[in-house]
């Protein structure tokens, strides 16, 4: 027992004199802490667009709403449903009801040109075509300024997301598409969500606009409960009348998030991966000069019969705190710098913009600090086994 | 020979400095390479799009058709020399995840528009002769294995064909090549008259019009006489030069490539400050030894020379590897993400300003120690043993 107290406070010992003797060796000692706190602040930065991203989309959806669209369609974009469709849809089991009947929209999905605040270039923007119970569909949603449009005019209601990235959407505003005048009479939030980009209408007057017909291109279905959808959905594809895919609307909108966050994770794991290295080598060339500052001390303490252990661990000690204190600051500057920072780009599923908050996760902090230790250890590494490696007398004589 | 010498002898003064120093720069210019290769992938070819060449589309937007008849129309305006058309496919090969750009042309106009891309001229004309033919870019060629005289199915998403299939065949007859880095070479072309004639609805519509202008200088005039044309139509235009087209769809990805772009150039300076510190720091340390040259006579000039011509050495060795190394990773390497930026290239020009960078490291570095030690007295020198 005497002995492990003893070999404790030897290694505390240790410690505390390589880590209070930091102050001296300030500047390199900060260039490393500042490399490394680079790094951090890259990797969360860079994967908090990913995850912002995804979670908008992820957010999106519920397992309570399915979506059908054409069979073989991968998007909305692409599908089309003719209104004999759309009516055996809508009467599919499964589907929640209420006195004006099923609880349904059949939708059309259009791409409308509108300039971006930021650069006064044109953005494609979703301009929505909804029926009825769109709205009441779609969790969360609800009318924060002016009011909703009213059926067979031309008025349009926009996401609050879309009002802040685009021009010309304040509510009171006009538009001119197709060569008919639309007013803006509302603004809607919809906690985060993909529809905070789009802009809604109703359907029925975008179909002669756009030259479709009588046509839709997905419906929108509340279900009973989340459980009622393989009924549904085995019940529509069987259908012989109808060619259609079933989809929960949760599993729709996560799937688009795939490409775009392969792309980041992609791109932010190759620049932190190679800053990391570079932080590496930072901190090894610290901390080696720092055990060459200290070469006699180290020597003196091993001559003295301090073992090769506690030099060990107070190195790698110094260098993991300095890794880590340059973590907590890059993990902290990640998160006031880019939490909540809204941004808008192209959801190639939809070919149209999603605005989007970044998000600086506690799980993307604590992967940052890990990678710090990580570059704070090899950094040490080295340094630390050379230490004590050197001959005591060669170390010595280096006074 | 002694100026080489002393060189040597600092520079292995402190291996495992010198080292890493070295490597850490090296670092610094492979992030250099890869940003300078993410940075044109996510400006979507706006430096190698036709001065000479406009796009026509849908004045609501891209997604919109316009009529083929437009075509004729506008090569009547004075100022267009020719024009060609295009459509978006959007199929799949296979899986949602392999995805490449398919366009429906006009198979003559569009090759004669777009002569940065490079067909084997009996490439050219079997295609021109198989109405289910395809030509495929290099980069997707090699991606999927495509063979000219395979055949691949592509599932139709928005088009579909009359017999109520999905699955369109096409014949590989051709693989294009570039005729410059940065072109891409990723799509997938095939005829418009196969389209159209075997889809449900949709005929005789177009995605969008390519126009060459004779004068880049006057493209905005002929960009309003087209536009005039067709006001208060059913499908009204929006005319602008390829150049304006990708930089608005550059704009698009927006905020990401620009974050992206941001984050790597305040890491790569932030590298090069800090190697920067070390190299001035290991200069600082010998003070005392230069004091000790000047005292057996070496002139302020060879010593300035001296502390000046190691910090350029570390930093061209260092800068130079990197370059070099981030130069072949991404040749060879391809980009980080399998397959999502059409072009992924370190660009000539970034590679020559990545060398002034490098020259600029050893200057920046090596200035301040350097004139120190140059205006250093001996007696001061000497002092600080």
């Amino acid at each position: 027992m005497q002995e492990l107290a003893n070999a404790l406070s030897r290694y505390a010992l240790v410690t505390w004199t390589s880590v209070s003797t930091i102050p001296q060796r300030l500047g390199s000692s900060l260039a490393a802490a500042f490399g490394v706190a680079g790094v951090v602040t890259v990797l969360v930065a860079v994967l908090s667009i990913a995850e912002g991203f995804q979670a908008a989309l992820a957010g999106t959806g519920s397992n309570k709403t399915a979506i059908v669209m054409r069979g073989g369609s991968d998007t909305e974009m692409s599908s089309i449903l003719s209104m004999d469709d759309t009516k055996i849809i809508v009467d599919g089991p499964g589907v929640r009801r209420d006195v004006n009947g099923p609880i349904a929209s059949a939708e059309l999905f259009v791409v409308v040109d509108i300039p971006k605040k930021s650069t006064g270039t044109p953005a494609n923007v979703t301009l929505r075509g909804v029926q009825p119970a769109a709205i009441s569909i779609r969790r969360d949603m609800r009318i924060v300024a002016g009011r909703g449009f009213e059926p067979g005019k031309n008025e349009i209601i926009v996401g609050v997301g879309a009002a802040r990235q685009f021009a010309g959407l304040a509510v009171g505003s006009r538009l001119n598409w197709g060569g008919a005048e639309w007013a803006v009479v509302g603004h809607f939030d919809s906690g985060g969500s993909v529809w905070e980009s789009e802009a809604w209408c109703d359907a029925s007057i975008l179909q002669p606009l756009f030259l479709r017909g009588s046509t839709f291109q997905s419906v929108y279905l509340s279900l009973e409960s989340a459980d009622a959808f393989d009924e549904l959905k085995d019940s529509l594809t069987s259908d012989p009348r109808v060619d259609v895919m079933v989809l929960r609307e949760s599993d729709y909108f996560a799937e688009q998030s795939e490409i775009l966050h392969l792309l980041i994770t992609g791109l932010g794991f190759l620049v932190a991966g190679l800053m990391a290295v570079g932080a590496v080598f930072g901190a090894v060339n610290t901390m080696y000069s720092a055990v060459a500052a200290r070469t006699r001390e180290i020597a003196t303490l091993r001559a003295i019969g301090f073992g090769g252990g506690p030099v060990l661990v107070a190195i790698l000690f110094e260098s993991s705190l300095l890794a880590l204190a340059g973590g907590v600051v890059g993990g902290i500057g990640a998160w006031a710098g880019f939490n909540g920072y809204q941004a808008t780009t192209l959801n190639w599923a939809s070919f149209s913009q999603v605005t989007f908050a970044f998000r600086v996760t506690p799980g993307l902090v604590l992967a940052g600090l890990a990678l710090a230790l990580v570059v704070g250890l090899l950094g040490g590494l080295w340094p630390a086994i050379r230490a004590v490696r050197l001959p005591v007398a060669t170390a010595l004589r280096e006074l | 020979m002694t100026q080489l010498a002393l060189l040597r002898s600092t520079l292995l003064r402190r291996k495992a400095r010198t080292v890493f120093t070295l490597l850490s720069i090296l670092v610094a210019f492979v992030l250099y390479g890869y940003l300078s290769a993410i940075d044109l992938a996510f400006s979507l070819g706006v430096d190698v799009s036709g001065v000479d060449r406009l796009i026509v589309q849908n004045k609501v937007s891209l997604i919109q058709p316009l009529p083929i008849a437009y075509g004729p129309r506008i090569e009547q305006i004075q100022g267009v020399v020719s024009t060609t058309h295009m459509n978006w496919f959007g199929g799949i090969y296979q899986d949602t995840k392999n995805f490449f750009p398919q366009f429906a042309v006009q198979s003559e106009s569009f090759l004669d528009m777009y002569t940065e891309y490079v067909v084997p001229p009996e490439q050219r004309t079997a295609w021109a002769a198989n109405r289910t033919g395809a030509l495929v870019g290099r980069k997707t060629a090699e991606r999927y294995g495509f063979k000219v005289g395979d055949r691949i199915p592509i599932q139709g998403t928005f088009f579909r064909k009359r017999d109520g299939s999905s699955t369109w065949e096409f014949t590989i007859d051709g693989i294009y090549k570039g005729d410059r880095a940065g072109v891409d070479e990723t799509n997938f072309i095939f005829h418009y008259e196969y389209l159209d004639e075997a889809s449900i609805g949709g005929a005789g519509l177009v995605g969008w019009y390519v126009v060459r202008v004779d004068d880049p200088e006057r493209s905005a005039a002929v960009a309003k006489a087209i536009d005039a044309g067709f006001e208060n139509s059913p499908f009204e235009s929006r005319t602008t030069t390829e150049k304006a087209f990708a930089q608005s769809f550059a704009n698009q990805l927006g905020d990401i490539g620009a974050i992206l772009r941001a984050v790597m150039t305040a890491v790569f300076f932030t590298i090069l400050l800090v190697s920067g510190n070390t190299m001035a720091q290991s200069v600082r340390e010998r003070t005392s030894e230069l004091g000790v040259l000047k005292t057996i006579g070496f002139t302020d000039g060879r010593i300035l020379g001296l502390v000046l011509a190691e910090s350029m050495l570390l930093a061209l060795v260092g800068g130079g590897a990197g370059l070099a190394l981030s130069w072949l990773a991404i040749k060879f390497g391809g980009d980080p993400t399998s397959g999502f930026l059409a072009v992924f290239i370190f660009p000539v020009r970034d590679l020559v300003s990545g060398f002034g960078y490098v020259l600029l490291l050893g200057l920046a570095a090596g200035a301040i120690p350097s004139l120190r030690a140059r205006r250093l007295t001996i007696a001061e020198a000497l002092r600080r043993l």
